[in-house]
């Protein structure tokens, strides 16, 4: 491949904005993933008593949250690759057709 | 069955028959070795060049890949341990086991497609990819090499005493059957081999635990409701509710960071990135593996409170302090002997598979980063580079037997977060700064990692973990038990002073015009 070509292609707005976008996503994703997981941690270091709260006869919020951060784990990484497939692979193939 | 019967199921019961020879644990077992030798001989006959040794020649599917990284990381430790900890501590284990499976979507957002692109082999590749080869490889290997040791020291030890518990077969003779075992695997098989093996691992347990809980909430009318109610009932409501696992924050931020981090810097895990065909399979494998690692730790939290609720947590403790034959005895409970036997040979199995892991990705840490990018400053011919690999591995079973065997009896419980605590410290920022960062340079890199595990060891050395509960101290030095906030945050602050010092054109210009390849994959590893 020659790198007058690749130059072009590393220069171009379209390139670049793959690029960003990409890291957009991720980082977001990675910042919000974060948030919940340290969120979580420091509502039980300083608040165990709200996590009590009950939710019927057994459950309580505590039993939610826990749960509920694994199916947000899933979710997470489902729309991350959802958006890679859909959105991130077209755009990689369009620039792909020019080298 | 009312509730009301239930709370009457004496927890005392009949004699549990752990620890004796049980046939059908041992059947299973054989048949286990057998399967899984015959898979390594059809894998011999595959596996002749480094592609296919180290990554099994790249043909693995995403979904393969996404079971057998969940069999890479679901160890026999998170199994037993977790479902332990939800018995004795309730569900404080629950907090444990979230840690442990957060790392995996911040793999996939941040790691899994550019290790894959820019990679061949180790994690190092991506490291040293634009920086200096020989430091980086050299700083590197020190990281892989040490979290790497210490995972192993701990799977050895405790497949010594869960044998000797599970099975009552001497202690020293399990350390060496699963040392010879997996290291024929790897010996023979490399890659192709130790994937399959992962991947059947990983199907039994994942169903083995999926039964256990099945029979266990039978008793239940498949309410978890009536469970809950059920452990409510006999040890109060504060059992279903964070308790004294996390009272000092730091410490909680700390040891959650060593998790979720530490699984984006093991060299074993990252190393399975490459045995896929391109980035969207591996990102297929990441999303296929948080699955499968989700839903098991849904099931240890289910076994933990059944083990509770129906074998009772005086009975477990007088088996073992930390609740491990939980599982064991809640599988006792529900299926009888025979299916005793059958979860028994499962966790066997399960540890067999994680050691071969480490010991596939500890050889290609010597072999290929130490041997042919260091001593030989990368011009190796194939040949040669496969006899150290398959030298190094030989080498490593026969370390992880001696280690097994030298530590009996130790409390190595710490080494799984010092591991945790080294990949998350010196792997994973030096790793990720040279993905993201254009910046970063060979010197900042070399810092970066040997800053991570320097602290990590000394920290933990000096900690309450070692310093007050192995070594007797009174007070520790360091008050985190967990040392990674530290270690791990200097190693990115040293990481980017000592860079941003001294910047590296080349390195930069590099990071240029590897973007097509980080990117697009063009040009990755065929």
């Amino acid at each position: 491949m020659d790198s007058a070509k690749t130059q072009e292609i590393l220069e171009s707005a379209e390139f670049k904005k793959l690029v960003k976008t990409r890291w957009n996503i991720s980082l977001s994703f990675t910042f919000v993933m974060l948030f919940v997981y340290i969120g979580f941690l420091l509502v039980i270091a300083y608040n165990k008593d709200f996590l009590k709260m009950p939710l019927g006869d057994s459950v309580n919020l505590a039993i939610v949250v826990g749960l509920g951060i694994i199916f947000f784990s899933w979710l997470i990484t489902g729309l991350y690759v959802y958006w890679a497939n859909n959105y991130y692979d077209s755009d990689v193939h369009e620039i792909k057709k020019k080298l | 069955m009312s509730l009301n019967l239930l709370l009457q199921i004496s927890p005392s019961g009949p004699a549990s028959t752990l620890g004796t020879a049980n046939p059908v644990s041992i059947a299973i077992f054989f048949l286990f070795v057998a399967v899984t030798l015959y898979i390594t001989y059809w894998a011999a006959k595959k596996t002749k060049t480094g592609s296919e040794f180290y990554a099994a020649g790249r043909n693995i599917s995403g979904f393969q890949n996404g079971l057998a990284l969940a069999g890479d990381y679901m160890s026999a430790a998170s199994f037993l341990g977790i479902a332990g900890m939800v018995a004795t501590k309730g569900y404080d284990g629950l907090i444990y086991s979230i840690g442990f499976l957060v790392g995996w979507p911040l793999i996939m957002f941040l790691v899994a497609e550019p290790l894959r692109n820019l990679g061949k082999y180790t994690f190092a590749d991506v490291v040293a990819f634009r920086l200096k080869q020989r430091p980086i490889r050299i700083a590197a290997s020190v990281g892989s090499l040490l979290t790497i040791s210490f995972y192993l020291i701990a799977q050895m030890v405790g497949a010594g005493s869960l044998i000797k518990t599970l099975f009552g077969l001497n202690y020293e003779i399990a350390v060496v059957v699963v040392g010879v075992v997996m290291t024929m695997y790897v010996l023979f098989g490399g890659m192709l081999a130790t994937t399959w093996v992962q991947i059947i691992k990983a199907v039994l347990l994942l169903s083995g635990a999926t039964i256990l809980v099945l029979l266990a909430l039978s008793k239940f009318n498949f309410s978890p409701a009536e469970l809950f109610m059920s452990v409510k009932t006999q040890y109060g409501s504060d059992m279903l509710a964070p308790g004294g696992f996390i009272t000092n924050p730091l410490d909680a931020l700390s040891l959650g960071l060593a998790l979720m981090l530490g699984t984006a810097g093991l060299p074993h895990i990252l190393m399975r990135f490459y045995t896929v065909p391109d980035d969207k399979a591996a990102r297929k494998s990441v999303f296929v593996a948080t699955g499968f690692i989700g839903y098991f730790y849904i099931l240890t939290f289910f076994i933990g409170f059944a083990a509770l609720a129906l074998v009772g947590k005086d009975a477990i403790i007088s088996l073992d302090k930390g609740g491990n034959m939980a599982a064991l005895l809640l599988a006792e409970n529900t299926g009888g002997s025979a299916f005793l036997g059958f979860i028994a040979s499962v966790a066997f199995a399960t540890i067999l598979a994680v050691v071969a892991g480490l010991t596939l990705s500890g050889a290609s840490t010597i072999s290929h980063d130490l041997y042919v990018h260091v001593i030989k400053k990368g011009v190796s011919d194939e040949k040669g580079e496969m006899k150290v690999a398959k030298r190094a591995t030989i080498f490593l079973g026969i370390l992880a037997v001696t280690l097994g065997l030298l530590f009996k009896g130790q409390n190595v419980a710490f080494m799984v977060g010092l591991a945790f605590s080294i990949a998350a410290s010196a792997n994973f920022p030096a790793l990720l700064m040279s993905i993201i960062w254009k910046g970063f340079t060979t010197k900042g890199a070399v810092y970066c990692m040997v800053t991570g595990a320097v602290l990590s060891l000394v920290l933990i050395v000096i900690s309450p973990t070692v310093w007050v509960d192995i070594l007797g101290n009174a007070e520790a030095i360091f008050p985190l038990k967990n040392p990674t906030i530290v270690s791990m945050t200097s190693a990115f602050i040293v990481g980017i002073i000592v860079s941003l010092a001294k910047p590296e054109k080349e390195a930069a210009d590099l990071f240029e015009s590897e973007k097509l390849r980080t990117y697009l994959g063009h040009g990755s590893e065929k």
